[in-house]
């Protein structure tokens, strides 16, 4: 491969702070099912464990969100989630588009990923929404939980606590939607591993 | 000035007409031994040195006139379930030993009270570890104050409420060790220290009764009263927090029959203040997010297929 394929565009920062967060949503997500299943039983490690990992989990990506914040203020890796309305619905179609034919007839991408450009349109609306809504209404609803004296006893006729699970749940849910797409979407490349060796050393294939 | 009389009148009207309330209800049997009994201290004549004497009530003896009235017993006269001896001062020492009445004297074998199955709940007392370490000498009244008994896990409209009235029973006892020890010569349990293993302790102690991880349940029986052995509680977390959760059987039968029988499952619990991670199962989620999950692999299984097809 040549090297002037390769473009350095994940800083170690992100690097650390994307592998400490997708391992605590994975084991989120296996604790989560675990304590909601408890019936079935999954992935044979007790109720007790699961509630210990969902715990340990949460508080650590909670932190990490954190530092992603932190990261993001400091760093230019802000740019990369700067919301541009100008024809935003027409660049949505055009990468949907790629991903539901182009690809499929090799068409070029059709935002290549450049030092400026890490995310496609798509890409960056999903992260956006990711970030900046979802992982933090699961890290308050979350920490609710955790404290649920926190929590206003009654919302009309119904239970605080259970609407604030059945967020959290939900939540929980879209983000593992999100994982499954994400990684689907991170294999695609010609070598279904390179994005992911990417997440470790930091370099894009340009060529992928 | 003129409110403020008016107010004064009227704070008089209510505070007199309350005690008439509460008196009025008491009968007038009762209101002379309680002349005595609800209150710290009493006085009686000396013949010995002719003289009135007051003295501290023996605080075991006192009774809340409030709680009393307002228990299912309210209004029973004393001598209903003690002896009209006691009607002279100094009672007689003898009349400690007077052999005092239990539940099923009264409510056994009586079709009245059927629907709480008296006959049946003896029976599993009788299986128990209370009934194994004292016998006859562990009474309902070591657990029922039956001074002043209200059927809350009947009238309660809280899921906490029903708890916590159902473990201060247990707790009178095994948080006590006097108490504890009119029935066993151990000093008993060190109930934070036993319950270690169980994370949230204090959530739990305050949301499930010590009786669900306790007892045998009995899915007929209102209240199971088989207490186990300690070696026998229930330490198993998927027990209660499944979809075939346990308390569905014993806690949260009270205020839930109904939407039992009709789904199942816990569903309306989400009305109540309680939640139970693993029981609390919503099905249209549950559905929602199965096919949420479904259609994702199906459709990212349709486009690895198309891909590696115009691959070719």
């Amino acid at each position: 491969m040549n090297s002037s394929n390769r473009i350095y565009l994940y800083p170690l920062w992100v690097r650390i702070w994307h592998g400490v967060n997708a391992l605590g949503i994975i084991f989120l997500i296996i604790s989560g099912l675990r304590m909601q299943y408890a019936d079935v039983d999954l992935f044979g490690f007790s109720f007790k464990t699961a509630i210990t990992l969902h715990n340990v989990a949460g508080v650590s990506i909670s932190v990490n969100y954190v530092l992603f914040l932190i990261g993001n203020f400091v760093t230019t890796n802000k740019y990369h989630y700067r919301v541009e309305l100008d024809q935003l619905v027409e660049k949505l179609k055009l990468q949907s588009n790629y991903y539901l034919s182009g690809i499929f007839t090799n068409e070029p991408a059709p935002f290549p990923v450049s030092p400026k450009q890490k995310f496609n349109p798509l890409q960056k609306y999903v992260y956006i929404a990711v970030m900046y809504v979802l992982v933090p209404l699961l890290i308050v609803t979350g920490i609710a939980l955790l404290f649920p004296e926190l929590i206003v006893e009654r919302i009309y006729s119904f239970s605080g606590i259970y609407l604030t699970a059945l967020l959290h749940g939900a939540i929980g849910l879209f983000i593992f939607i999100f994982l499954i797409i994400h990684l689907y979407i991170a294999s695609m490349g010609k070598n279904p591993l390179i994005a992911f060796r990417s997440m470790i050393d930091g370099f894009h294939d340009v060529s992928h | 000035m003129r409110y403020f009389k008016l107010l004064l009148i009227f704070s008089f009207i209510v505070l007199f007409s309350g005690e008439e309330a509460i008196g009025s209800t008491l009968p007038e049997e009762s209101r002379q031994c309680l002349k005595c009994h609800a209150n710290q201290t009493y006085s009686y004549y000396n013949d010995w040195i002719e003289a009135e004497q007051k003295r501290m009530m023996n605080p075991f003896y006192i009774i809340d006139t409030t709680l009393f009235i307002s228990g299912v017993h309210g209004g029973f006269k004393c001598f209903d379930c003690h002896s009209s001896d006691y009607e002279t001062y100094p009672h007689e020492a003898e009349l400690k030993l007077e052999p005092l009445s239990t539940c099923i004297d009264c409510h056994g074998g009586d079709d009245t009270y059927a629907d709480f199955q008296f006959e049946r709940i003896e029976e599993e007392f009788q299986k128990s570890v209370h009934y194994e370490m004292a016998g006859e000498a562990f009474s309902c009244s070591k657990c029922h104050n039956q001074h002043y008994y209200t059927p809350v896990t009947r009238t309660s409209h809280t899921v906490g409420a029903i708890v916590s009235y159902s473990n201060d029973m247990c707790l009178s006892c095994h948080d006590n060790t006097l108490k504890y020890q009119t029935v066993s010569a151990g000093q008993g349990p060190q109930l934070k220290q036993v319950h270690d293993w169980l994370p949230s302790q204090e959530r739990h102690f305050k949301s499930v009764r010590c009786i669900d991880c306790h007892t045998v349940v009995i899915d007929s029986l209102m209240v199971s009263h088989n207490i186990m052995n300690k070696s026998e509680a229930l330490r198993d977390c998927n027990g209660c927090h499944s979809s075939n959760s346990l308390l569905k059987a014993s806690l949260y039968k009270y205020e839930n029959l109904q939407s039992r029988a009709s789904d199942g499952s816990l569903g309306s619990v989400f009305t109540n203040e309680a939640y139970i991670i693993g029981a609390n199962q919503n099905p249209l989620m549950k559905l929602f997010s199965l096919l949420l999950i479904g259609f994702t692999v199906l459709g990212i299984a349709a486009h690895w297929v198309l891909r590696v097809l115009k691959k070719k």
